[in-house]
């Protein structure tokens, strides 16, 4: 690197092709030129995909990296760029994502739109009548396969009748055409289709796709697989005043609101279907946070628990992790490295075996903890000694780290201080608690900040320990030592029907109630920094 | 030289940018993985990336221990057809299909449990199955009910599970129990002798297990949903506080810790089957994915299988039976092949014999049921208890159902009074049905 900055010519003669510098700029126009690449490269599909506002952002990505780095000028820019992009890309966006989320009754039988939703009940609906005909499909073609028109060959399984249909109806089998094994094989004047162009032009967008044979007023032959069934479709979707109808009954459905989401139902409240649709809902889903009495109620509870379990553990481990850095610090102390090993055990066992090895010591019956003690307590089974028992297990988990931390703190705090301490005649604890003390905190704060962060989302400690519980039976929603990122799981992806909406407005909340925290904290570690 | 390293991390930087960009404009589950397999190597996607189609003329989904049998039946029908096919194992197969499924980036065929298919359903994420009557003759009656919603046929089972009774030969000898009491009491003998530690295991855990209790729920009076006349579940006839349904709760509640101490929070589905197999359980309450560790910790030959007997002047056990099945994806991309794979692929007695052999579950279809009675009396006794079980409700009001359900039998067996643990969660459960 000397070698380079001393021979650099003066700027004025930068212009010139200089030798150190053709690398670099080989390595910029490749680099400009990847990205200009792949701009154009994904160009169509965002186009196809009608995709007009990742088109504008992506494009105009490209234009700053363009502006930024294929001329001279704006140099710090340069460095601030890619931070800011990747800072947009992986925090900001999916938080705004998140947003519009939370804006939606996204979930378990709301992820289909409308229009998928309608045709899926009427497609869920055609049924076999007892004398439903299935045929031996074959399929051919007048004009060219990738095209059509189309032409299904059909061969009566039961009868051994052979028919020509296309979306007109059905009609005789010319009589030139060749049955061989119960299916049409070969008919002058068309091209057979495989198997394999069957298949390809049954796919969704395909020519072949939603292809049916009239046959009745409500009855189809449509193909499934290499044969073709007669099925007789019930329901009649009138687009006008959005209701169905039940051609065999009579029974008229319309869209009836039910909590976020809407069925069709008929006038006996009877559901045509369990499928919803997907719509925006406003901010419904963070008003049902604040005025359900029962979430509200839950909310609070849990998210006091969520600061104290946070609090407390950070404040546990930072607290045992301090005192036996410092006793291990001590320079007399003989087989120091012997220990320090021992102690960063629990460290190095994956978090997730030590959890579940744990929640099997907490067995009443047959665990650990009670055979040792000779009690029979059941630790997991009451909220205080639950809520204990994570606090403990956390503590186990959490303090090798602070002790590392901490070791490197105490390491860091020069050894003249402690002889000008002594020196005036300070005590070794007056010494730790003016001068080490807050040395030490003035480096670990911040991580002490990040690890209530942590912990404030510590989804694994809770779940693979308690899942949450213990729970009561008159609220199995919120359990004991629910902490709100796995209340929020269970809410959004647990044993009950997923509300992924509802669970992005409680993400957007924790979000914000993280945030805030940790701009408390934050301000809190500045007046630490006086001590420098 | 030292703008060289600039360049190129502005390069990569920005190229991985426009990378994770341009997936983020399709869908999460097309972005970064690594489970791009072809019928020689399948693999397993990581937990955390959502799993990505392979490329073949037919693509299955199942979970990762019923590969082998896939991977085996579908090849065969690739050979008959010249085609290829790609079975792939992937991790939480229901959520991440339905979620590939909507994004077009499904599997054609899926494999799964049919308790899924009110939920996938309510999702659009599969489409019936026309097979004939004849076709439908073929598989035993509750198999089929099983796989049938809102009257229509959506998945062909291949395999079913129930839950029955093991008990440890050496502890209460070689008996078929005629009642539940009887096991029990057979245990509890063994027990106060120290033999054992448990009577007869069935898992609650701290937060209950409404699927182990079902047999012990049923056969003391109570039921879940009620039936319509075609025989799909009803919703709004929820059967745990009613009358047959607080007799049960009551009768839990006697055999719980402040009662006779049968059933313990302390035995969950952890350890249920660990226990039994050391020996320190006189009788367990498990299905036949218990076998292998049974047969491994206490010989092929010690215990007995048997359905679950009903408690003694009380109606029949009816556990939960499950049924595994293949299902054509809504959204896949070789439709005409998935309906051919199953309608005539998979539905022959050679595929069903291979599965059952493969899959290790007791076979759906009756002609295969038939031959395997002498070479697998266990999967025979298996079968007999699924088919005098009931299936398991697959609505999607089934969801809000396990976990209330759980903690009101947690709480019962803790000692706290059945009645009003029952009432809280069957309140629990009509408001989250009503709420959802």
């Amino acid at each position: 690197m000397s070698h380079t900055t001393q021979s650099d010519p003066p700027r004025a003669v930068r212009g010139g092709a200089g030798t150190t510098r053709v690398l670099p700029l080989l390595a910029r126009v490749l680099g400009i030129g990847i990205i200009a690449a792949l701009a154009v490269m994904v160009t169509p599909a965002l186009v196809a995909q009608e995709r007009w506002g990742f088109l504008a952002v992506f494009w105009g990505v490209v234009a700053l990296l363009l502006a930024v780095y294929a001329t001279k000028r704006a140099v710090p820019a340069k460095y601030l760029l890619p931070g800011v992009l990747f800072l947009s890309l992986l925090v900001v966006y999916p938080i705004l994502m998140t947003f519009q989320l939370s804006t939606t009754n996204y979930g378990d039988g709301t992820r289909t739109s409308k229009e998928v939703t309608v045709n899926k009940i009427i497609a869920s609906a055609a049924f076999q009548e007892a004398n439903a005909r299935r045929f031996t499909l074959a399929v051919g073609t007048e004009g060219t396969v990738d095209a059509g028109p189309y032409t299904f060959f059909l061969v009566d399984q039961a009868t051994g009748d052979a028919f020509a249909g296309t979306e007109d109806g059905l009609t005789d089998l010319p009589a030139d055409a060749t049955v061989t094994d119960g299916a049409v094989t070969e008919v002058p004047g068309y091209t057979m289709l495989t198997k394999q162009q069957i298949n390809t032009l049954s796919n969704t967008g395909g020519p072949l796709e939603g292809f049916t044979i009239p046959t009745g007023d409500n009855t189809v032959i449509v193909a499934q697989g290499f044969q073709a069934i007669e099925l007789t479709s019930p329901l009649v979707y009138d687009q006008a005043n959005d209701t169905f109808t039940d051609t065999r009954t009579g029974t008229v459905y319309t869209p009836q609101r039910s909590g976020d989401r809407s069925y069709f139902t008929d006038s006996e409240g009877n559901r045509l279907s369990s499928q919803s649709w997907g719509e925006s809902v406003g901010f419904d889903n963070y008003k049902r946070i604040f005025t359900d009495p029962r979430i509200s109620k839950n909310f609070l509870g849990i998210f006091a628990w969520t600061v104290v379990f946070a609090v407390g553990s950070v404040a546990l481990t930072f607290l045992l992790g301090l005192v036996l850095a410092v006793v291990l610090n001590e320079s007399r102390m003989r087989g120091q490295k012997v220990y320090r090993s021992i102690l960063l055990l629990p460290y190095a066992i994956p978090g997730f075996i030590s959890l579940m090895v744990w929640s099997s010591f907490y067995n009443t019956d047959f665990g650990l903890i009670n055979n040792l003690l000779g009690t029979h307590v059941n630790w997991l089974g009451s909220t205080a000694l639950a809520r204990s028992a994570v606090l403990l297990t956390n503590l186990w988990m959490g303090f090798p780290y602070m002790f590392l931390v901490a070791t490197g703190a105490l390491q860091a705090v020069p050894s003249e201080l402690k002889e000008a301490a002594s020196i005036d005649g300070a005590s070794g604890f007056t010494h730790f608690r003016k001068i080490t003390f807050p040395l030490v905190l003035v480096s670990v704060a911040p991580l002490l900040v990040a690890s209530f962060a942590f912990n404030f989302n510590n989804f694994n400690a809770i779940q693979l320990l308690t899942e949450g519980g213990p729970f009561s039976a008159s609220d199995p929603t919120a359990g004991g030592t629910d902490i709100l990122i796995s209340y929020t799981y269970r809410l959004a992806f647990g044993t009950s029907a997923q509300q992924i909406g509802f669970a992005s407005a409680i993400s957007v909340i924790l979000f914000i109630l993280t945030g805030v925290l940790a701009a408390i904290q934050f301000r809190g570690t500045r007046v630490l920094e006086d001590v420098n | 030289m030292r703008r060289i390293p600039r360049g190129l991390a502005v390069a990569v930087g920005a190229s991985l940018l426009l990378a994770a960009c341009s997936s983020g404009t399709t869908t999460p589950a097309e972005s970064s993985t690594d489970s791009a397999t072809d019928s020689a190597s399948p693999s397993e996607s990581a937990t955390d990336a959502a799993p990505v189609r392979g490329n073949e003329d037919l693509v299955i989904w199942t979970d990762d221990t019923h590969l082998a049998a896939m991977q085996a039946v579908a090849d065969t029908y690739a050979k008959a057809n010249n085609i290829t096919v790609g079975v792939q194992a992937v991790t939480d197969t229901r959520a991440a299909f339905i979620t590939a499924n909507q994004a077009g980036n499904g599997p054609d065929v899926l494999v799964g449990a049919h308790d899924w298919i009110g939920q996938l359903v309510q999702n659009g994420a599969i489409d019936p199955l026309q097979l004939s009557p004849d076709q439908v003759k073929a598989y035993s009656p509750t198999a089929v009910r099983a796989v049938t919603y809102d009257s229509q046929l959506y998945g062909l089972p291949y395999g079913v599970e129930s839950l029955a009774l093991f008990c440890n030969k050496s502890v209460v000898g070689d008996t078929k129990f005629a009642t539940l009491d009887d096991a029990i009491a057979a245990g509890q003998k063994a027990l106060d002798a120290g033999t054992v530690e448990s009577a007869l295991n069935v898992p609650v855990g701290e937060n209950g297990d409404a699927y182990h209790m079902e047999p012990l729920f049923t056969s003391a009076g109570g039921y879940l949903f009620g039936k319509d006349a075609d025989g799909n579940y009803n919703p709004d006839d929820l059967g745990l506080d009613s009358a047959g349904g607080l007799a049960a709760a009551a009768k839990i509640g006697s055999l719980g810790e402040k009662g006779s101490n049968v059933l313990r929070r302390s035995i969950s589905g952890d350890n249920n089957i660990s226990l039994f197999a050391e020996g320190k359980a006189a009788c367990m309450i498990s299905g036949p994915w218990a076998l292998n560790d049974v047969r491994a910790g206490l010989g092929d030959d010690g215990y007995t299988l048997q359905p679950i007997p009903g408690f003694a002047g009380m109606g029949p056990a009816q556990p939960f039976m499950g049924a595994q099945a293949f299902y054509v994806a809504s959204n896949g991309k070789n439709k005409a092949f998935a309906q051919d794979f199953i309608a005539n692929g998979v539905n022959t007695v050679d595929s069903m014999t291979t599965l059952y052999k493969m899959a290790n579950l007791p076979p759906a279809m009756t002609a295969v049921r038939d031959s395997i009675a002498q070479d697998n009396p266990d999967f025979a006794v298996i079968a007999a208890a699924a088919e005098s079980a009931d299936p398991m409700p697959a609505i999607p009001a089934m969801a809000e159902v396990w976990q209330p359900l759980g903690v009101a039998y947690a709480d019962i067996v803790s000692g706290a009074d059945p009645t009003k643990s029952m009432q809280d969660a069957a309140n629990a459960i009509r408001t989250a049905i009503a709420g959802s």
